[in-house]
């Protein structure tokens, strides 16, 4: 179990939903769109369980959820990404104590349309075609069309994610943007659709919302490094270079029914969870 | 004035309409106070070269609002061109052209027209629709703001109709019975009598119809790809677009209240405000400058 207090460890008792286990307790839980899925499940199964724990979930991206953490309006924010400093920062102005909790893990896959030749691509190939300098499929090995790129919306834990660790290839000093030609989909779903209709675009999103009918291209550091394709071992031996921490955040340490879910969740039943819904379990809960 | 019993009936009636007339005027004047006391911050947080650059990435601090004011500005324009040819036809047909029994049929229909949710419309586009343009148009992806116009104008077709067809069944009769008399032909008498002394209600349908398609957010949103690149080569009406109101939409939710992108999305929301001003101001200028002429039962 992974628990990282991220700020002092406050005193902050009288919290929404921290309520004595067995009694009746609500839990808010919101944020990011990628676990939105994932937390739907857990949800669902620890109610079957504990029927008096009442958890509600939705979605709206990484941002929306640590912004309602902040503003005070829900227990549990899911983030697909750390905290940034200057949320964190807002939070303490607040009077709210964000806790970390690593839940899982998660890789991004890289997907085309089925028809697309294109099997590999490297971290720079990709940081090209992302950033715009790329941008014709012939460049890069494929036929000869225009590149259509798709990303989430840039609150989203999974787009800045990306600009991170792909287009800026994790250098801190790095300031490129995505191109401005960078279709932004407010859904998952927008994206699937246009990455099954469209033999141009290219599109990222987490491994467990990639569906049979889109490409999965395998991914590799450099060109003479090998190729490596998203999936569950994949990603817990590190060959694949583009998986990331999945996060829960507090407010203040968890107590109370918070707290017994997050153990749950962490545990045998909430990790087998998530391998079922293609995301990747915590190190040794298996 | 007619002396009514008990005499203090009239009088509260009076005010109760009055302080109802007001209200609209109170409520919108409170809107823009909002609008102005959030947006306003951001004209001195964010540098005014900054707040009109040409690149919108509110993560990294550029909040360039250029790309999104042409990208309703395309949309919009697009769908306008695509609705007003389209809606004047169906307003001419209904009203002049069409037997009795079948406008009774189209009525109603071009209501229910209006009555389709945008979000079920935008997912129409983005299945449906986005495909096939850009198998047909041959463009790299069929989510533009081609495809965002040909949702707005379907959305507006029925606000134009509507008032247009309102704007002819009010001119006189006789005007058309003179044209008649004087020998011209049925297509002549639509063309050059009706339609010029319809002129003003037909500029008030396109004007309406402008707002609503520049106001639209789900179905734009769905189906404009939301890139937000500055629209500089003919073609831009074929390339993806983000629009304000989407983009407002998009972001809103997620901004922690009182940050600096929090404020420039209400700035946008004013600017958004003033464009529909103008368009508003322009067209009243249009219809007062056309004179008192008929045809104007709409104005009344």
């Amino acid at each position: 179990m992974v628990l990282i207090c991220l700020a002092a460890c406050g005193t902050r008792n009288a919290q929404v939903g921290t309520a004595v286990p067995g009694a009746q307790a609500a839990i808010q839980n919101k944020g990011s769109d990628t676990m939105v899925n994932l937390a739907l499940a857990w949800a669902e199964a620890y109610g079957q369980i504990h029927p008096e724990v009442e958890i509600a979930v939705t979605g709206g991206g990484t941002g929306t959820g640590i912004a309602a953490l902040i503003n005070g309006t829900v227990d549990m924010a899911n983030a697909s990404r750390p905290i940034k400093a200057e949320e964190a920062a807002e939070a303490e102005a607040n009077g709210i104590e964000p806790v970390e909790h690593v839940v899982a893990a998660d890789a991004i896959a890289v997907v085309v349309h089925p028809s697309n030749p294109v099997d590999g691509l490297t971290i720079p190939e990709l940081a090209a075609i992302f950033s715009g300098k790329i941008s014709n499929w012939q460049e890069v090995g494929g036929e000869d069309r225009p590149i259509v790129l798709l990303s989430r919306e840039s609150n989203s834990g999974t787009h800045v994610f990306f600009l991170e660790q792909v287009v800026r290839q994790g250098r801190k000093d790095d300031k490129t943007l995505f191109s401005p030609d960078t279709l932004l989909m407010p859904s998952s779903e927008g994206i699937s659709a246009e990455v099954r209709h469209n033999p141009n675009a290219i599109g990222y999103d987490g491994l467990g919302y990639v569906t049979s009918d889109q490409k999965v291209v395998a991914v590799a550091l450099a060109a003479d490094r090998p190729y490596v394709l998203p999936a569950i071992d994949t990603v817990k031996n590190g060959t694949y270079p583009i998986a990331r921490d999945l996060y829960i955040y507090t407010v203040g340490q968890p107590q109370g029914a918070i707290l017994a879910y997050l153990d749950w969740i962490m545990g045998p039943v909430g990790q087998a969870i998530v391998k079922q819904l293609g995301f990747v379990p915590l190190q040794g809960a298996e | 004035m007619l002396k009514l019993k008990p005499p203090g009936r009239e009088l509260i009636v009076e005010i109760l309409i009055r302080l109802a007339g007001f209200s609209a005027i109170f409520l919108v004047a409170l809107i823009f106070l909002f609008l102005l006391k959030e947006g306003a911050p951001a004209f001195w947080q964010v540098p005014l070269g900054n707040l009109f650059g040409q690149r919108w990435y509110p993560n990294e601090e550029l909040f360039g609002t250029w790309p999104l004011i042409l990208g309703s500005l395309l949309v919009t324009v697009g769908a306008v061109i695509l609705a007003l040819p389209l809606g004047l036809a169906t307003a001419i047909f209904v009203r002049e052209l069409a037997p009795d029994w079948l406008r009774e049929i189209l009525k109603p229909l071009i209501e229910v027209l209006a009555g389709i949710p945008s979000v079920v419309l935008g997912f129409l586009g983005m299945v449906a629709i986005a495909p096939l343009v850009r198998t047909y148009l041959g463009v790299p992806t069929g989510l533009t703001a081609f495809t965002g116009s040909l949702m707005l104008a379907y959305m507006a077709l029925p606000t134009i109709i509507s008032v247009a067809e309102d704007a002819i069944d009010a001119v006189p009769k006789e005007y058309r019975d003179g044209a008649l008399a004087m020998g011209a032909t049925h297509w002549q008498t639509i063309w050059r009598v009706v339609l010029p002394a319809a002129r003003t209600g037909v500029i008030m349908a396109v004007m309406l119809g402008i707002g609503r398609a520049i106001g639209e957010t789900m179905a734009v949103m769905m189906v404009t790809g939301n890139a937000a690149r500055v629209p500089h080569e003919l073609t831009a009406l074929f390339m993806p677009a983000r629009t304000m109101t989407a983009t407002i939409a998009a972001e809103m939710g997620e901004v922690a209240q009182g940050s600096t992108h929090y404020h420039v999305l209400f700035a946008v929301g004013i600017l958004l405000f003033i464009v529909t001003f103008i368009i508003n101001a322009v067209a009243s200028f249009i219809v007062i400058k056309g004179g008192p002429r008929r045809g104007g039962r709409l104005m009344g």
